[in-house]
């Protein structure tokens, strides 16, 4: 399996790692086209990364690659062994035909969190996700935001120091939006490193400490969030922050 | 040719009068389609799961042949079980001809693929909706399956419920493996086909409705184990 | 088979010696003699049969696979054969009837009232009537099959003309030829018990030419080691003696014998 090869027991460098992920030549391609073209990369360094770029630049699938769910054609990829198994909430993440504490007592399960643990884990989760009215309802009856909420307090449930998500707010609605917003504020405060991918642009800047920009496979720039946003260098990005379509 | 209200107030005579030998046939009918069913899915529902998720040698072919068996003529498994069970044949010492064991066997031999080739269709689309989701929470292969046996459970009962249509339904293995011998192996369906040759067609028209009443109940008490949950409709 | 012979240790024998299988036919089964007969029997005994009801022929080759310890048919020339390939140790007459044809009120052949089973058949080909066979090498259909050879009438030749080869037991030709309007030839036992006779009355009948005789072979322990063989000549036995005998006379179908004992 792929986290064999991918998750390696000392930093390739010997030098502390700065970063949460670092890969080397990744490389893609399917049906002729390059989804993935990364010589070198490295993520996490801050807070909160987005991963900013337009729809098919490629954002997704790298996240998918960091956490071993897709094998890449060519290329490498390491995880600070200190932050442990990183923790990914998908698009639309599936969540089990159970009740909210019954998902998250799955997830508990699945963790490996000793049994007299989890009562005081879920407790935790609940509110922090601010779920705790909704214990007992069908976890497939929440409202999209509090499913969005619902996964990222699952994804918690091994207390992950790295956790990727996607789109984490695509088809929510403002307050759903900024509920998520601020469940993702507090998770960073906890000292959990974030990376997540984006097309909201006004989110990158609310949320994120620094942007990766993403387009066509390729990062064409990472930087800090305000100088992202206030002179960004590659005309890519500029032209994305501009409001043009990307060809 | 007499007339189908005869046969419901038959029908409603046969379940308000409480025959023994009526009821002899009804528990015989239960007993022997509902421990097919269960060995089935007991084979079925492990081994299509592990089609649906684990590559291993052998895996297409023992696939090809449940599909294909799905559709196996009952009085063709009854005649190759009396080959194997008559007292002539290989296993005829085990003297299980004419016993309502062989008749379980020939209906789990009847049900098993069914249920093999549902669940396997069930679980492979349960992969497809969850399989992501599972393995970004760092599942074992064993918890994967685990966890979509236990959320496929509507899905599955479906498939225990077309199995059980089979077992109830048939009547051809029955037959010729038990032998329709009163009070011992004669069940609803062999009940249903002794009455035909008698010419009380309205007897066997209540009988078949009998058999309807009591499918209809099982599947409704499975449909109340199914509960629909309130499920509202993604908006993404 | 020292497998088998295991298994068989392991797995307690289904039938105890207490039980016998009759391998039997549909038309004693279903004019209902064997509801009436056997708990007479199991009184007289205390031994439990199970019939198993097929066709004549069927019944002749199961009980030649050993799977019934005694027989209660009715295609003399067949069951002497079973016996002479060593089968069956002995054959005795038990109670006879007699086949009749039956047919609708229309009567397209103009068979009905007549005794001669062999000119029915004759009108019935020449008319192109259209005929329900059993078709399933039972008793009653090796019956048919002498009659027609009788005729010098090659029914067979037009099977699937008039001539309809069912493949079915007694009870599902019966419901065929009174769904079609056809004739057809029954046992009287059947004929008197069915439930479904439409307009269908009985045309022919008291031809010598008719006549049914029953018979019991028990299953020889020679060729079969593993048949309960005290038990089938205790059925055997039952059925021959004035008990038996006196009983099968006994037994009305809506108040009419159909069965005649007639054991030597």
């Amino acid at each position: 399996m792929a986290t064999d090869a991918r998750i390696l027991p000392f930093r390739p460098t010997g030098e502390p790692l700065p970063a949460a992920i670092r890969a080397e030549g990744i490389r893609i391609t399917r049906a002729g086209r390059r989804l993935l073209d990364l010589a070198t990369l490295s993520l996490g360094e801050t807070g909160v990364t987005a991963l900013l770029g337009p729809n098919g630049a490629g954002k997704s699938i790298l996240l998918r690659v960091i956490m071993g769910l897709v094998t890449p054609d060519e290329g490498k990829v390491w995880l600070d062994p200190a932050l442990g198994l990183p923790a990914f909430v998908p698009q639309n993440p599936v969540l089990l035909r159970r009740t909210v504490r019954g998902n998250l007592r799955h997830a508990l399960a699945l963790a490996g969190v000793p049994r007299r643990d989890r009562t005081g884990r879920m407790a935790e989760l609940l509110v922090m996700a601010g779920l705790a009215p909704h214990a007992e309802t069908r976890a497939r009856a929440l409202s999209g935001g509090e499913r969005q909420r619902l996964a990222i307090a699952r994804a918690l449930a091994a207390t992950p120091r790295l956790l990727l998500l996607d789109e984490p707010t695509a088809s929510l609605d403002p307050a759903a939006t900024a509920a998520v917003e601020t469940l993702i504020g507090q998770i960073a405060a906890q000292g959990v490193k974030v990376v997540m991918v984006t097309h909201d642009r006004a989110q990158a800047a609310r949320v994120c400490s620094d942007v990766a920009f993403l387009n066509h496979g390729r990062i064409t720039e990472h930087s800090p969030a305000s100088r992202f946003f206030d002179n960004p260098a590659s005309p890519e990005a500029r032209a994305y922050l501009a409001g043009q379509l990307l060809l | 040719m007499q007339d189908f209200g005869q046969a419901f107030s038959q029908a409603f005579a046969l379940v308000a009068g409480g025959d023994p030998d009526f009821l002899q046939v009804v528990g015989l009918s239960l007993r022997v389609s509902l421990s097919a069913v269960a060995l089935a899915c007991a084979i079925g529902i492990p081994l299509g799961a592990a089609l649906a998720t684990l590559r291993f040698p052998g895996r297409g072919i023992i696939s090809l042949f449940a599909s294909a068996a799905m559709g196996l003529p009952p009085v063709v498994v009854g005649l190759a079980l009396y080959m194997a069970f008559s007292r002539t044949g290989p296993l005829g010492p085990l003297g299980l001809l004419y016993t309502p064991k062989l008749m379980i066997l020939a209906q789990t031999i009847l049900v098993t693929p069914i249920v093999t080739a549902l669940s396997q269709a069930a679980v492979t689309e349960l992969v497809r909706e969850y399989d992501e989701t599972l393995r970004a929470m760092h599942a074992s292969r064993f918890d994967r399956i685990g966890t979509l046996l236990w959320e496929g459970r509507p899905a599955l009962l479906t498939v225990m419920l077309a199995g059980m249509g089979r077992a109830f339904a048939e009547v051809g293995a029955v037959m010729i493996v038990g032998g329709n011998i009163n009070h011992v192996t004669r069940v609803m369906t062999t009940a249903i086909a002794l009455e035909t040759s008698r010419g009380e067609l309205a007897l066997a028209l209540a009988l078949g409705l009998v058999l309807l009443a009591l499918s209809l109940t099982l599947n409704g008490a499975v449909m109340i184990l199914r509960r629909p949950e309130p499920e509202l409709a993604h908006g993404n | 088979m020292r497998l088998a012979a295991l298994l068989s240790l392991v797995a307690a024998p289904a039938l105890a010696d207490n039980t016998i299988i009759v391998q039997s036919t549909t038309s004693t089964q279903n004019s209902g003699l064997y509801d009436y007969l056997l708990p007479l029997f199991s009184d007289a005994t205390g031994i439990t049969a199970h019939v198993v009801a097929v066709g004549t022929g069927q019944a002749l080759k199961n009980a030649e696979n050993c799977d019934g310890d005694v027989l209660l048919v009715h295609a003399k020339p067949a069951e002497e054969a079973f016996v002479a390939a060593g089968f069956g140790k002995a054959r005795f007459d038990v109670m006879y009837n007699d086949f009749i044809i039956v047919g609708p009120e229309a009567d397209p052949a103009h068979i009905a009232g007549g005794q001669d089973a062999v000119a029915a058949l004759t009108a019935i080909a020449a008319d192109q009537a259209l005929f329900a066979s059993r078709g399933d090498d039972s008793g009653t259909n090796k019956a048919e099959l002498a009659l027609w050879a009788a005729a010098g009438i090659d029914a067979q030749a037009a099977s699937g003309t008039w001539y309809k080869e069912l493949g079915a037991g007694m009870g599902e030709t019966l419901n065929a030829a009174v769904g079609m309007g056809a004739y057809t030839i029954s046992d009287r036992a059947t004929w008197a018990s069915f439930g479904n006779k439409g307009d269908f009355a009985v045309d022919v009948e008291g031809d010598p030419a008719l006549f049914n005789q029953y018979g019991v072979i028990v299953v020889d322990q020679t060729h079969c080691p593993m048949v309960n063989h005290a038990g089938a000549v205790a059925f055997q036995d039952w059925l021959l003696s004035d008990a038996g005998q006196t009983a099968i006379a006994a037994f009305r179908i809506d108040g009419a014998q159909v069965f005649y004992p007639n054991a030597n």
